[in-house]
């Protein structure tokens, strides 16, 4: 295990960042820590890099004891939302900083800038400042900074969070690239789930300063442990007393017979959202929602009023969880 | 043959096509006000004193200016301005940064109100208080005047704020994730503060110096009661100005003025460029 964090409090005035967080973080592999603002997952990673100091429990990196270490002696990259750009200094300059900082020889800091200016494409822009380059650009000039001094963890900090959709898009499907080449451990923070669940090969959701659950993207969306984490990674309706995904719901038209695991009701709303239909249908004083693909929704010709059916898919009862009670009564 | 010639019907290019270099109504109308201002009140003063100090010549003007108590005047002038200068750079970027960095410092807010003392006290009332206090009766037993050190001490308490007040809010907008950066890729506080943290200051320093080695050089009433204006020992050039003019030697006057200008602008010129180059070396 590369990152090791044991029974870490934290907090702030009366504010509780994080209560008791245990976590193992692999050796190698693109960790997300993923959850809302404020539920202490920034906090998290700048406690491993040393920038906040734990108000008890322990960090190891790689084995060694970091818990008092200054951020200095950590030999951790880390990449900030606002880039953190050394405004002064020229792309190059700023890649080069750490090395120059540790007195390398002149001829190995200018061959290793070189090859990680190439690495994250900006080598034309070398001699620029930081202010003449795009939010894209900055960002990867911040992550060729962060590795240059050859890290043992690489943290980001929600990197992507300041960037337009389609920039953020492709920056991550190339995080993900340029992870699978460079396989240094990767630890990075964002509260889009999407993010998470494209980029990360195991994600930590973390909620008011707890775990919740920690797993693969995969584990995460089709086993979910509680109530929180189902609503956090995707669409969720309601139907009897289960939450299910909304694609997980089979419809049908026409009245039901007397089947238990079956709703019928009424189709109350259509709504199309490019390639997906949401049918709301309202039956036993409950609106389910049902996502169907285009071909689907045509070939039954659903219509508002339409008299259906709703059932839980029976392969994907796993992936429901019972309502929690006491959020039920807050709603 | 030139296209001109071919093509006679065709209208030459109008001046309006490189309108990007043509100043609006409005900016034209700015850039106008503001060098008429700037005539008045800076140009042609500064053209009248320099036409007074020429009024008698260059054997004049030279003799004036290079006369025994003349150049000690300047002398100590333009050097106590300068070390007080350098002073200034150290400890108004240390008391900015207390006002902006420490959070724990609890005198911070009155700090904050009392650097502006020596800014809004009458520079004579300034020289009142320091007689009184290091004159020769002084409560503290330390008497200091009649001396050069009393000309430096007047110096220190009006330039004082001129560092603090540029450096201080150039420190608080400062990105402090670039100086966690830095920290992570190994950079000691020391560091932190040399290639980060300096370069953003630098143009701010060095604003505030200039200001404070122009106030230091202008000063007048802060030290004229201490200092005891004594020809070739605690004589500034301000008072050498007031004396020839009262002696009706309005050419004497005007000379040292303009050679007064002459030092302000080079310090000017030499601080810009100091500052460029620390900012590039980073």
């Amino acid at each position: 295990m590369s990152i090791e964090i044991a029974n870490v409090s934290k907090r702030f005035g009366n504010f509780v960042a994080l209560d008791d967080v245990s976590v193992s973080i692999p050796s190698g592999r693109l960790t997300a820590l993923l959850g809302p603002s404020g539920g202490g997952k920034s906090t998290l990673l700048r406690i491993i890099a040393g920038l906040e100091s734990a108000d008890s429990g322990r960090v190891e990196i790689e084995g060694l004891d970091a818990t008092n270490l200054p951020p200095q002696r950590r030999n951790v990259g880390f990449v900030f939302q606002h880039y953190a750009a050394f405004k002064h200094l020229s792309v190059w300059r700023n890649v080069a900083f750490g090395l120059e900082i540790r007195r390398r020889p002149k001829a190995e800091i200018r061959s290793r800038v070189e090859e990680l200016l190439a690495l994250v494409h900006l080598e034309q822009f070398a001699d620029r400042l930081p202010s003449q380059l795009s939010g894209g650009q900055r960002q990867r000039m911040a992550l060729a900074r962060a590795l240059a001094v050859q890290p043992t963890v690489l943290l980001l900090d929600e990197p992507f969070g300041a960037l337009d959709a389609k920039v953020r898009k492709e920056l991550r499907e190339w995080l993900r690239r340029l992870h699978d080449e460079v396989h240094v451990t990767t630890v990075f923070v964002t509260h889009d789930q999407e993010e998470a669940l494209e980029v990360a090969d195991e994600i930590v959701v973390i909620n008011e300063g707890r775990i919740e659950q920690i797993g693969s993207p995969d584990e995460l969306y089709d086993r979910p442990a509680n109530d929180f984490v189902m609503r956090f990674l995707g669409p969720v309706t309601q139907l009897g007393d289960r939450l299910v995904r909304p694609h997980d719901v089979q419809i049908q038209v026409g009245e039901g017979k007397e089947d238990p695991a079956e709703v019928t009701g009424r189709v109350t709303r259509v709504t199309r959202v490019g390639f997906e239909i949401r049918v709301e249908v309202t039956g036993n004083d409950q609106v389910v929602t049902v996502t169907l693909t285009r071909n689907e929704f045509l070939a039954m010709d659903l219509q508002v009023g339409t008299t259906v059916r709703v059932r839980i898919a029976p392969e994907v009862h796993a992936g429901t969880v019972a309502v929690d009670q006491a959020q039920l009564l807050a709603t | 043959m030139t296209s001109a010639t071919l093509a006679p019907d065709r209208p030459a290019p109008r001046r309006t096509v490189r309108s990007g270099r043509r100043l609006t109504r409005a900016s034209g109308l700015g850039l106008g006000v503001a060098m008429l201002w700037f005539s008045l009140l800076v140009l042609i003063p500064l053209t009248a004193v320099v036409v007074t100090a020429s009024d008698g010549g260059w054997a004049e003007f030279w003799a004036t200016v290079t006369n025994q108590q003349t150049l000690a005047a300047i002398e100590l002038t333009v050097g106590t301005a300068f070390l007080v200068t350098l002073i200034n750079i150290v400890m108004g970027t240390t008391i900015a940064w207390v006002l902006v960095r420490d959070d724990r410092f609890v005198g911070r807010r009155v700090l904050e109100v009392l650097i502006d003392i020596p800014f809004a006290l009458p520079t004579i009332v300034a020289g009142l208080v320091l007689l009184s206090l290091y004159g020769p009766d002084s409560p503290l037993g330390v008497n200091i005047a009649n001396t050069r050190v009393a000309v430096f001490f007047a110096f220190l308490f009006v330039t004082l704020p001129f560092v603090v007040r540029t450096v201080q809010p150039v420190l608080a907008e400062l990105d402090r994730e670039a100086e966690e950066a830095a920290a992570s890729l190994g950079a000691s506080r020391f560091t932190v503060f040399r290639r980060i943290i300096l370069p953003s200051l630098t143009p701010a320093i060095a604003a505030g110096a200039a200001l404070s080695f122009a106030r230091g050089v202008s000063e007048y009433g802060s030290l004229v009661l201490l200092s005891g204006n004594l020809p070739m020992r605690t004589e500034v050039t301000s008072v050498r100005i007031l004396s020839s003019i009262e002696n009706d030697n309005l050419e004497g006057a005007a000379a040292v003025a303009a050679v007064l200008l002459v030092i302000s602008f080079v310090v000017i010129v030499a601080v810009d460029v100091i500052q460029r180059r620390v900012v590039r070396r980073g």
